[in-house]
Order: C-alpha cells, then structure tokens, then sequence
C-alpha cells in the first residue's frame, strides 16, 4: 500500500508544481492546497499505513495493534496551520483584486523604476 | 611596551586635532601636528647607536591572546632606517604644508588627522612583528592614502584618482592576506622572525610558491610595481605635500619594505629572484620611458617614482640571488642589498624635495604644466637651485647622492652576468642592458624636468599668477632635503655604518651576521677604471645628446596609446554593467522564474544525491496490504486532481479541490484516523467556502473562462518534482532505522496521562506546545485577515504609488 500511496503523493505534488508555475492567482493558490494534501498525506505514509484500531485506548483497555499516532498529531497540526495560511492567502488575493483589477501573474511585477 | 605605544601616538595625537583647530584657529593646526613627527624622530635617532651594533629592540602588546594575535613592534636595522625616513620626512612634509596650505580656506583638521593616521599605519607596517597587525597597518595606509588622495573631493579627478588607489592597493593587500595566512599554515607561527629562523623547512612547502606569488601581488600593487603602477600617476591629485610624503618617500616604499623583510624566507627560491629583479628591472624602464611623455610636473615625478622604485626592487631581487651563491661576498653581489637600501635613502631625500619644487611652482605660477612653463630661473633661483641638486641627484650626476647609488646598481647589475645559476648565464646579459637603457631615460627626464620649468624663455603671458620666490618658510624642507642630497655624497660610508648596513644584515641575513660584517666600501667610486664608470660615462653622453635633440623626437610619444589605463576603464566599466545585465538575465521580476529555479535546483540536488551517494533503496517488506476501497478512494482522489488540471472554469477547479479534500479525509478514515478525518472535512468546507469568495469577486476584465495553457516547460518541472517526491518517499519508507517512539505513548497514555485518545493527548498533554503555538499562528491569520480587509490607508485621488 504504501508504494502506490508514494506514487500518489509524486501526482499531487506534480499536479500542484504545474498548477503554481501558471499565471493566474488563484491556480497558484490551489497548487499550495494540493501541496498540503500532498505534505499531510506523505506524513501519514511514512509513519507506516499498519495497526489495526485506530489509536484509541478504549476503557483503559490497550489493544496490541494501534496506528501510530505521533504521524497523525502531527498531521493535525499540520492541517490546521496551513488552514490558517491559505485563508489568509485568500484574502491577499482578494485584496489584490480589489485594489489592482487583475489576477494575472505576470501583469503583478512592478514597473522598471520600481525596484 | 613603550615601542608598541609610540606606534600609536600619532593616531592618538589625531584626537585633538579637531579640537586645536576649532578653538585656536589663529595659530595653523599644522604646528601642533609638527610636534610628533618631529618627537618620533629624535626618539628613534637614539636607537642608532645600538641598532648599528647588531642589537634589536622587542615590545609586545596582547591584543588576541585566544588567536595568539599580538602587536609586536620589533625593531632592527632595516625597521628603524624605515621608521627614521617616515617620522622625518614627515616631520619636513608638515612644516612644509603649514606654509603650502591656507589655515582659513582649507579644511586642516581633516588633512591633519588623515596624515597622522598614515603615519600610524606606516610606522606600524615597518616595525610589526607579527603578520596579522602588518595586515591591519597595511590597509590603514590604503585607507588613508585614499582620503588623502581624496582631500579635495569636490573635484572629480581627485574622487576618481582615490577610488582607483583604493581598488588597486585593497585588492594587492586581500591577495598579501592570503599569502600570510599561507605562510601562517606553513610554519604554525605569525611571528616573522619566527619563520625567518623556520625558512629552510619552509621551501619544500606545497603553499610556498602560491605564498610567494601572494605577497609580492601585495607589494607590487603597494609599490606601483608594473602593470599595478597606473593608480600612482592619478593619486597626483592629492595636495602636493601628500605627494612627497605618501607617493614618493613612504607609502609606495611599503613594497620595498615587504619585499625586503621577507627576503630571507623567500630568497631559497629562484621564482622570487627572477620575479623581483625582472619585474623591477622593467618598471624602471616602462616608468622612465614613459616619464618623458608627460606634460605635468607631477606627473613626471610619479612616474619617476614607479622608475626609480622598480630599480630599487630589481636591487633588492639582486641581493636575494647572494643566497644561491657559496661566496657571495666575493662576487660583486653583495653591492645589490646595501645599493638598494642606499638608494632608497637617496630617493626620499631627492623625491621629496622635488614635490615640494612642484608644488612651489604650482603655487607661485597657478599651472603644473610644462609647456606654459620656463624660464623661472631668475625668478625663482633658491627653488631653481634645490630643483637642480634633486634631479642631478636622481640622474646620477656626482657630486649627489644618486651617482653612488646609480655606480652601486650598476655594479649589481653587472655582478649578475657572473652569476650562473638560475639560468642567468643564458639571460643574464639582459639584466645591465635594460638598466643601462632605464638609466638614459631616467637622465634624459631630469633634465627635462628641471631645464624644461626653469630654463628656456619665460612666458609671463600664459601663466595664471605672476611667477615670484616662494616664503621661506615653504622653502626651509626642500633647501634641507637638497643639502642632504649633497651631504650623502661627501660622508656615504658613515651613512652606511649607520643606516645602511644594519638594515643589510636585516635583509640578508643569510650573507652577514652582523651588520659589521657588510663588507661594502662605497668609497669605491674614484679610483680604478671599471665597465661601470664607463657605463655611466655612456649615460651621460647619450642621455645628453637625446636630451638635446628631445624637441626633435619627443612628439613620437603621442603614438604610444594607454593600454594599461583604458584596461583598467574598461574592465570597471565592464565589471559594473556585465553584472548589472547578468543579475537582469535571472532576476525577471516574474515569479514564475523564482518558483522554477527552486524547483529545478531541488530535483537536480536530490537526484544528484540519489545517484553520487548511492542513496535509493526499496524495501518491498513490512507493506500494509492493499485494500479495495483505499483503491476506490485513490482514484476518486487522482479524477479530481486531474479536473483540476483540465477544467475550463475555475468553478470547477475549485469544486475539483473540495473532492481532493474529502477523499483526503476518507483516506484519513480508513489509515484509522478519526480526529484527522474530523478536522479534515471541517476544515476542507471552510476553504472551499473561502475559494468561492474569492472567486465570486474575480475582476471583470480577465474573467473570461480559458482552459490553464498547456506549457511544455513547466510540466517537465511538475514531473520532476512529483518524480522526485515519489522516490524520496520510498527511499525514507525503505530506510527505516529506529522503531517508533509511539510505544511510549501508547504504553503511558491512559497510566501517566489519564486519558484514552492518544491524538489528543500527545496534541494537549506530551507536545502541548506546538498546539499553543499552532494556536498561535491561527490568531495571527485571524488578525491579519481583519487588518488586511478593515485597514485603509486614505490615498489621494490620482496618487497611485507606482505613478
């Protein structure tokens, strides 16, 4: 399983690549959220796909076969900081749009004595 | 401790300057500044007689014991000889700049502190011990030599002259700083002396030629050395006063002095002989050849100076070859090390008080330039006078100092057609014909110089000022310099006995023991016919003859163009806009290239890694098996993906990532994660909501739906990053080398922690501090969304900031 979820992960971060080299904004920002998808669930692989319950002590009762579960605090953390970056990239985009009337990349650059 | 102090006391003395010149203004600064050099001076004429015995004097103040960096002053022969001329000539150039520059119309207390600060950095260049506080003086001089160069900096020659000093010298010292470091490596030791006693183990040494190669870049580019000599002529925009100290008696000796010092360590090597005495010899003849060229007095007494310094160094490349010799005293060699230093003594006198002539005629007649000038012999017969013992002296013509040392070089020169190691059996002819030739321009450009502004007709009517005898006062350093160029003549060998052959012993150590040991009678100058008397006699008549005949001739010199300056033009100008265009070409202003640099440099440099390390490896054991639906859920994930990729509206693209999203938290469902697939699909709908806003407010204009244009470039970068990503995660997966540290959390969490869900126990409990700051950093967001939305700053109709 975890050689197919590797490949998986390679066509995320793939597809996110291509989408944050096109020009317009929001493509780039739904590039970075692939990439997070991608990040979060390269954690979950690599801390190995195994254990049969999930990682829940039930009544103090310890079963032998738990998923690990540091990967998916981890994950947890993860998700909700790149939340908190992507919704505020939003509202930079937006922003822009308000203020500059375009979401094209390459019309964003600055003119010549602007440096 | 004492000596080390005394270093310092010029630069400490610069503190007050400002002060004396702000609040005794009536009285010109330059008096007070008198005071040190001429102190020095009589402190270290004391050492004499000591010092002519063979003894030394060691002072040693800490200032990085850890690195074992220290100042150490020691001073020996050649050490005090330099430190004698820096603190005399000083104390002669400061009594001459009291009646050279205005106390009302210049700004004194800059030019004051500037000097006093070179003459710290000289003084500690010749009496440092050890390499790194040479370093440091050394660079000092650099510095101040350009804010002296500089003095007058609202004129553009005078900037550009000092920018070129600075570059030319900065870059000779970083290059003198590596062969130090160098040389540090080699022997374990900065101590000169230290390494000195070290140098036959020394020569064997990988670094000893870079070493070698290093230090002599920093001493040619100090002694206008040829091709480093073109930043002298421009430094002529200093105050002439700066000339004769720094540009002809001091600063530009510095080389010399270098050269001189680490003769003994470096003199086992045939490169160092050959390069010093080659690269001298040809200054001396590129620099005279070239001096007949130039129309400014200062102008042709820098590049006699370059003259005259490349003769001296080829000298003391002459007396680095009597280390290759087993009975150098017997051979003529060993006139080569006390005529270098004998000359160089000779130089300051003349030089000196040349510039001083120059700046006198400047000052008395408005122009330097030597057509408009002539005929001031009636006019200005003391500076006249002085003018004609300087240049006689520098052409070699007795009864001044120069002809002893001009017989001395010669004698050198000659010695060296005896000497067959080396390969100078085969080249070494060259040697006494070149000098010979240098010797004829040098005695061709003296006469120039002085019979050229003094005799001939005068021309009242081109002049700015009418010309008249400078005050005495300005007079009082050049007359003395001239009656020392007189006295040297008459009394050379009791100069020898105490300036010369200590410094000899300093330099050749390997040759003396003691300074009473230099065998060198300069008394041989009458007497016996010998080919040196006959090549002067040749000089002269040739020299004479040329000179007569120069109306005739010298326009020949207008075809010689300036390859050497236009070089050095070129290469600023090329340096300054080649890298303006280079950062152009990659610094687009577009952050697509950004974005494709990084990634591209992330695939080369992990790939490079997998394939040089030999890093890959894939491991098929301890795989989880691979279910039905994880199959059903990852191609629903790869169909939104590729949506995503392919749609025409964004609408769809958008909705396209909402369904990645939710098979991400199914994923998180079936790999047993029930907190991760929670917050997931919480978090997965707010974005979603959040992409719609934005979407719903797109510009107008560019909102015309088009398909991403497929771009061959960026879907090679795409999958090379996903290719890349790919293996890594199967190389980490694979490499495995410690178990998990998750057996403590599962063994602990109910016993210790007092809890069930082991995710939010190590999320509150084991690792709380990430949440507080993953809480953090959602606060942030929330508080730079509101500024971002509610925070306008009031703008201006029609005020855009990029207009």
């Amino acid at each position: 399983m975890e050689i197919i979820m590797s490949v998986v992960i390679g066509f995320l971060f793939m597809a996110a690549v291509y989408l944050m080299l096109s020009k317009s904004l929001i493509r780039i920002i739904i590039g970075t959220g692939l990439l997070s998808h991608g990040a979060h669930l390269l954690l979950l692989t690599m801390g190995g796909l195994g254990g049969e319950s999930p990682p829940v002590v039930a009544d103090g009762v310890s079963v032998s076969d738990y998923a690990d579960p540091l990967p998916q605090a981890l994950i947890l953390t993860a998700i909700v900081i790149s939340f908190a970056v992507t919704s505020f990239f939003l509202v930079v985009a937006y922003r822009a749009y308000q203020e500059l009337g375009t979401d094209n990349m390459e019309l964003l650059k600055g003119t010549e004595d602007h440096e | 401790m004492s000596l080390v102090l005394l270093i310092f006391l010029p630069i400490i003395a610069a503190l007050f300057i400002p002060l004396l010149f702000k609040k005794i203004g009536q009285i010109h600064t330059g008096w007070f500044v008198l005071l040190v050099p001429a102190a020095l001076f009589i402190y270290y004429s004391t050492l004499l007689p000591s010092i002519a015995e063979g003894g030394n004097r060691v002072s040693e103040l800490q200032w990085i014991p850890s690195l074992d960096i220290a100042f150490i002053a020691y001073i020996d022969g050649l050490s005090l000889l330099f430190s004698l001329l820096i603190t005399g000539i000083g104390a002669l150039v400061v009594l001459y700049s009291i009646f050279y520059l205005d106390k009302y119309r210049e700004q004194l207390h800059n030019f004051y502190v500037y000097l006093l600060m070179f003459m710290t950095a000289m003084l500690g260049v010749v009496q440092s011990d050890h390499l790194i506080s040479l370093y440091l003086f050394w660079e000092l001089t650099s510095i101040s030599s350009f804010l002296l160069i500089g003095y007058w900096y609202t004129r553009d020659r005078s900037r550009f002259g000092a920018l070129k000093s600075m570059m030319i010298t900065v870059f000779g010292g970083l290059m003198m700083l590596g062969g130090f470091v160098l040389l540090g490596i080699m022997g374990n030791t900065y101590s000169i002396r230290e390494l000195i006693s070290q140098a036959p183990e020394l020569v064997g040494h990988d670094f000893f030629v870079w070493a070698l190669v290093l230090i002599l870049l920093g001493a040619f580019t100090k002694s206008a050395q040829f091709p480093f000599y073109i930043w002298l002529p421009d430094a002529m925009e200093a105050p002439t006063p700066v000339s004769a100290y720094l540009h002809s008696a001091t600063m530009v000796k510095a080389g010399l002095y270098l050269v001189a010092r680490f003769t003994p360590i470096f003199a086992a090597s045939g490169t160092w002989v050959w390069l010093v005495t080659g690269i001298g010899l040809f200054t001396m003849l590129w620099g005279s050849f070239f001096a007949l060229k130039q129309k400014d007095l200062k102008g042709i007494l820098a590049f006699s100076t370059v003259s005259q310094l490349g003769l001296i160094m080829s000298l003391l490349g002459v007396s680095a070859a009597g280390f290759h010799v087993e009975n150098a005293t017997e051979i003529a060699l060993n006139y080569a090390g006390f005529a270098a230093i004998f000359h160089l003594i000779n130089h300051a006198v003349f030089k000196g008080s040349l510039f001083m002539i120059a700046g006198i005629v400047d000052h008395e007649t408005g122009t330097r330039d030597i057509r408009k000038l002539g005929g001031l012999m009636s006019l200005m017969p003391i500076s006249f006078t002085v003018a004609m013992i300087g240049a006689f002296s520098m052409a070699g013509l007795p009864p001044f100092g120069g002809f002893l040392s001009k017989e001395m070089f010669l004698t050198g020169m000659v010695a060296l057609t005896e000497f067959d190691l080396l390969s100078m059996d085969v080249w070494g002819i060259m040697f006494p014909v070149i000098a010979w030739i240098g010797s004829v321009f040098t005695f061709i450009y003296s006469f120039y110089f002085v019979f050229h502004t003094f005799a001939g007709k005068h021309k009242p009517e081109e002049l700015p000022k009418p010309a008249h005898e400078a005050p005495k006062g300005m007079l009082i350093s050049p007359v003395f310099l001239a009656i020392l160029a007189v006295v040297i003549f008459f009394i050379p060998n009791i100069v020898g006995e105490w300036l010369v052959k200590p410094a000899v012993a300093a330099i050749q150590p390997f040759m003396y023991d003691s300074p009473a040991a230099v065998d060198v009678h300069v008394a041989a100058w009458h007497g016996y016919i010998t080919p040196e008397l006959w090549m002067t006699i040749g000089i002269f008549a040739v020299g004479g003859l040329m000179f007569w005949s120069l109306r005739k001739w010298q326009h020949l010199y207008e075809r010689f163009p300036n390859t050497l300056n236009s070089l050095y033009d070129k290469g600023m100008f090329l340096s300054d806009t080649g890298a303006n265009r280079f950062s152009r070409t990659y610094m687009t202003g577009f952050i697509r290239s950004y974005l494709v640099y990084m990634f591209s440099f992330l695939v080369i440099i992990v790939l490079g890694t997998f394939v040089l390390n030999d890093a890959f490896a894939i491991d098929m054991n301890n795989l989880a098996p691979v279910g039905l639906y994880e199959i059903v859920i990852m191609l629903a994930l790869l169909g939104s993906t590729l949506t995503i990729l392919f749609s025409k509206s964004r609408l769809t693209a958008i909705i396209a990532l909402g369904a990645v999203g939710y098979s991400v938290a199914l994923f998180f469902v079936i790999f047993r994660a029930p907190d991760l697939a929670l917050t997931q699909l919480v978090i997965e709908t707010i974005s979603v909501a959040l992409f719609l806003l934005a979407f719903y407010h797109l510009p107008q204009i560019s909102r015309k739906e088009e398909r991403m244009r497929f771009r061959f470039g960026n879907a090679v970068i795409a999958f090379g990053v996903g290719v890349t990503m790919t293996l890594v995660a199967l190389a980490a997966h694979s490499g495995k080398a410690l178990p998990s540290i998750s057996e403590f959390y599962k063994e602990t969490v109910y016993t210790e922690a007092g809890g069930g869900n082991i995710v939010n126990v190590i999320l509150v409990d084991y690792r709380g501090f990430d949440t507080l700051f993953e809480i953090g950093v959602l606060g942030i967001a929330g508080i730079g969304i509101i500024t971002l939305i509610k925070l306008r700053l009031a703008k201006k109709e029609g005020q855009h900031e990029n207009k």
